[in-house]
């Protein structure tokens, strides 16, 4: 497959999920729809790697080009995990608060 | 010793800067010494300069003391010009000051020591200013002093100031003086424009080479500061208002100096005033217009002091006139013999009343010959100095200038003749209601009636030997040949006119002792009868005014005239001013500023809301800009 | 068309209806059943690039235990169609207009663009497998490996002490 599909495929999981973020107001389909975004953006890196890998092979059939972004997605998965830990823990704590999770009632912040 | 001509006025600045500083701390003895003393040292000094003065083959000296204003072509040195014209005043001021300076050391005796010493530092002050006035070399070093006896003025006027109408007094004193003193300005400024200096010599080597125009415009406005410092029609109101200072003040500065300062000031210009003819003509309707409006109102006055005010306004509009035909010499005799029985008159009214308590009405008064001798014979020393009967110095003074008059213009002499017959009609009215008859007091007062204290009158007996013999020095030809010697004194600096003795017109010897003879005939007559006629003057007599005797005794309505025409448009203008101006426009501008930025800020806040969901899109937005922007500049 | 293709397209299509599906659908416990099934398209993706240690990985840890967190937050607020809040009809559009032109100037941008003619060839290729992942990891990788473990750490610190009672 052209990678170019890969990078329209990962535009459009990209896009949906800031829809996702602009048009929901549950904290937590909001945060879901983050979770999507980090996928579309690993998908497009494991696209790349291996279009990488793939030029370097035609040249070298022992190399290992584009293994750093795999190792990246690798990353990416580590700390959105955390930060879904954390995350999730806000919003319990919000809600033991306000006893809802619309985002609209976050701008009580401001006061 | 005219190199230490700066001493004269330093010795009064120092008094006033001792006594002014240390007036919460001084005694009453020491302050006076102080203030006397440093007035004395000036007058000494001023002798003795004099006598230099006055020897034979003495030149006029500028004496620089130091830069004063030095700015490219402008160069202002602050330096003083001793000459005949300067070392008579600095006698004038310095004697008549420093007797007046010893009189109020018993006048003001029951003021507080803070209280004595405030005045005596402010007349300290006031004779330092006159004579930085006499003694400048330049127009300048003039006005500084000009405005220092103004400031003097103000503030010897309202010294009891808890009282608001005395403040009133020293504030129209001061406005009014400030009126002519602008006119005083643009002259300066106009003479500065046109020659380039105002240093009295330059200017007067110049002066030829102005247009007529430029040179009557400038004596103009000169004059037009004379009227505000001598209280001439228009600016004369300020005077008879000012009777509310202290009355040794009335003396000094309304009777024999500071008001002289619009005389000095002409008589020391009178190069450009005699290259300005119209001016001169000017100068004498005036002068004449004031002596006899200010007569008339001094008729029909009841307060001491005020009949003594409005006949220095008269007098000093004989001196005008003296000035307006010529009679240089006139007029500064006129202004010396005025000193001493002006002076002498007030000193005598102050003494009248402290007598009696601060009593000032006349009615009140009457039969005080006998209880206060030594005042009442002075007094009546100056009555009849100031009458014009001789061989008191008045006679000489005031004929000279009208003798002047006459040689002008006939009608100058028969109006100044009248003048001087009401002059000797309301002063005898004003001794005999006063020394004369009974009294008309109360009894407390008659009890304490007493003699006033040597401090007091011992200046009055020496002011009365100089009215007796100050006329002495300007004898006129008529009378003696050769003995005037006056007009010899002053010849070198009023050199270059000619006086009407001189050049053309000339009376002949017998016209002139006829028309004496007459006028000194008509001036006993007018004694005679007040005399006669207000020494059985009774309360009862007098009922509420009508007609003429009102008209006069409201002082022809000038100050009601005036609160019409100038004061209270001046303030339905500043009322319209300050409501609509400054309220609406002024701080309409200055409010709807702050009011706008208010209303913009409350605007944008609000894209501040708090919710989350709009702030992502907004970012989005952004990034779909920024994503075509990029786009674009990549493309082109 | 090769059986690699056919499935590519059947992964992207499942992917991108899935994703729409979650977005729109208003029980939040379908919204987290239908971004699991986007993660398992996406790990066929994966798959299709053998890159399969990110696979499993994505499954596991995604799938597994992300998703189930979810699932029990959302279990706790006793959230179903009822509660869920809605946005106004506005917003709604403005934000899903925000997104599409997003993603057509992305789209844009991108068309013309050079890796139009590199191409990703079958399952060739070592790199995606486990052994060489652990063997440049463990090597050249090896500090960011061990500050993600005090990254978790952290986090499960931070989660504990917001989530606390007091």
């Amino acid at each position: 497959m052209p990678v170019n599909y890969y990078i329209f495929l990962s535009l459009i999981l990209f896009s949906i999920g800031i829809a996702g973020v602009l048009t929901r107001r549950n904290a937590i389909i909001v945060f879901m729809c983050i979770e999507l975004m980090l996928n579309a953006v690993n998908l497009l890196l494991v696209a790349f790697s291996k279009m990488h890998h793939v030029t370097a092979l035609a040249s070298d059939p022992a190399t290992t080009a584009g293994i750093e972004a795999q190792l990246f997605v690798f990353f990416i998965m580590v700390v959105a995990a955390a930060e879904v830990t954390v995350g999730l823990a806000i919003i319990v704590m919000m809600y033991r608060n306000i006893h809802s999770v619309d985002i609209n009632f976050l701008n009580r912040l401001k006061h | 010793m005219s190199k230490l001509i700066y001493l004269v006025p330093l010795f009064p600045l120092a008094g006033f800067l001792l006594n002014g500083l240390g007036r919460n701390l001084l005694s009453r003895t020491l302050v006076s010494v102080i203030a006397v003393g440093s007035v004395l040292a000036s007058f000494v000094m001023s002798l003795l300069i004099f006598r230099e003065v006055g020897a034979d083959g003495f030149q006029s000296q500028v004496i620089k003391l130091f830069d004063f204003i030095k700015v490219g072509k402008v160069d202002i040195p602050f330096s003083f010009q001793v000459d005949q014209l300067s070392a008579l005043f600095l006698l004038i001021i310095t004697g008549v000051g420093t007797l007046i300076h010893l009189y109020s050391t018993a006048y003001m005796q029951e003021e507080k020591p803070s209280h004595f010493a405030r005045y005596f530092a402010y007349l300290n002050l006031f004779v330092f200013s006159m004579l930085l006035l006499v003694l400048g070399s330049n127009y300048v070093i003039m006005f500084i002093g000009w405005e220092g006896v103004g400031l003097c003025s103000y503030l010897l006027i309202g010294f009891w100031f808890g009282n608001e109408a005395y403040n009133d007094a020293a504030k129209k004193a001061f406005v009014m003086n400030r009126i002519g003193d602008l006119g005083f300005l643009l002259a300066v400024f106009w003479m500065m424009m046109r020659f380039g200096t105002t240093d009295f010599a330059q200017v007067f080597d110049k002066a030829p080479e102005a247009t007529a125009a430029v040179l009557t415009g400038i004596t103009m406005l000169l004059f037009v500061g004379a009227t505000g410092k001598s209280a001439q029609i228009p600016l004369f109101t300020w005077l008879p208002d000012a009777m509310a200072g202290p009355t040794p003040v009335s003396a000094l500065i309304h009777a024999a100096t500071m008001v002289t300062a619009g005389i000095y000031m002409i008589t020391r210009s009178h190069v450009l005033f005699d290259l300005a003819p119209v001016t001169q003509s000017v100068i004498a309707i005036i002068g004449l217009a004031t002596a006899l409006l200010a007569a008339t109102i001094a008729l029909r006055q009841n307060d001491i002091k005020k009949v003594l005010a409005y006949s220095t306004v008269s007098q000093l509009g004989y001196m005008f006139l003296a000035l307006g035909v010529g009679a240089y010499t006139g007029a500064i005799f006129h202004v010396m013999t005025h000193a001493f029985f002006k002076a002498l008159l007030f000193l005598g009214a102050g003494s009248v009343i402290h007598g009696l308590h601060h009593e000032q009405d006349l009615r009140n008064m009457g039969g005080l010959s006998k209880k206060m001798p030594i005042t009442h014979i002075t007094f009546l020393i100056a009555c009849l100095a100031i009458a014009g009967i001789p061989p008191f110095s008045g006679f000489f003074s005031k004929d000279e200038i009208l003798t002047a008059a006459l040689l002008k213009n006939p009608v100058y002499y028969v109006l100044g003749v009248a003048g001087a017959l009401m002059t000797s009609f309301y002063m005898f009215r004003l001794y005999a209601m006063a020394f004369r008859g009974q009294f008309r007091g109360t009894e407390a007062q008659a009890s304490h009636l007493h003699e006033s204290p040597s401090a007091m009158t011992i200046p009055l007996i020496i002011l009365a030997i100089l009215s007796v013999a100050g006329g002495w020095v300007g004898i006129p030809e008529v009378l003696l040949h050769d003995a005037h010697r006056l007009q010899a004194f002053l010849a070198p600096v009023l050199e270059g006119i000619d006086g009407p003795a001189d050049g053309g017109h000339h009376l002949s010897h017998s016209t002139e002792l006829m028309l004496m003879g007459g006028v000194l005939v008509l001036i006993i007559g007018v004694i005679t009868f007040a005399w006669k006629k207000y020494s059985k003057y009774t309360r009862s007599e007098e009922v509420t005014s009508t007609g003429v005797a009102k008209f006069l005794e409201n002082k022809w309505y000038v100050d009601e005239l005036y609160d019409t025409i100038i004061s209270k448009p001046l303030k339905s203008i500043s009322a319209f001013m300050n409501l609509r101006v400054e309220r609406q426009v002024i701080d309409g501008v200055v409010n709807g500023v702050g009011k706008a930025v208010q209303y913009g800020s409350r605007q944008l806040r609000l894209i501040q809301s708090g919710q989350v969901g709009s702030y992502i899109l907004i970012m989005v937005i952004f990034l779909i800009l920024f994503f075509v922007l990029q786009l674009f500049w990549n493309l082109q | 068309m090769s059986i690699s293709e056919i499935l590519f397209w059947f992964l992207s299509a499942l992917s991108i209806l899935s994703a729409l599906m979650m977005v729109t659908s208003r029980n939040p416990v379908h919204s987290v059943l239908w971004l699991i099934l986007v993660f398992f398209a996406i790990s066929g993706h994966y798959i299709l690039m053998n890159a399969q240690f990110l696979a499993i990985v994505n499954m596991i840890v995604y799938a597994g235990a992300i998703m189930v967190l979810f699932l029990f937050v959302i279990m706790l607020m006793n959230m179903n169609a009822d509660t869920e809040p809605q946005k106004s009809k506005w917003m709604k559009m403005a934000g899903t207009i925000g997104s599409g032109s997003l993603l057509l100037v992305l789209i844009a941008a991108l068309r013309d663009s050079e890796v139009r003619a590199r191409t990703l060839e079958g399952p060739e290729g070592t790199i995606g497998l486990v052994k060489q992942l652990g063997a440049v990891l463990f090597t050249d990788y090896v500090v960011p490996f061990e500050i993600s473990s005090v990254l978790f750490l952290s986090a499960m610190v931070g989660a504990v002490l917001i989530g606390k009672k007091d």
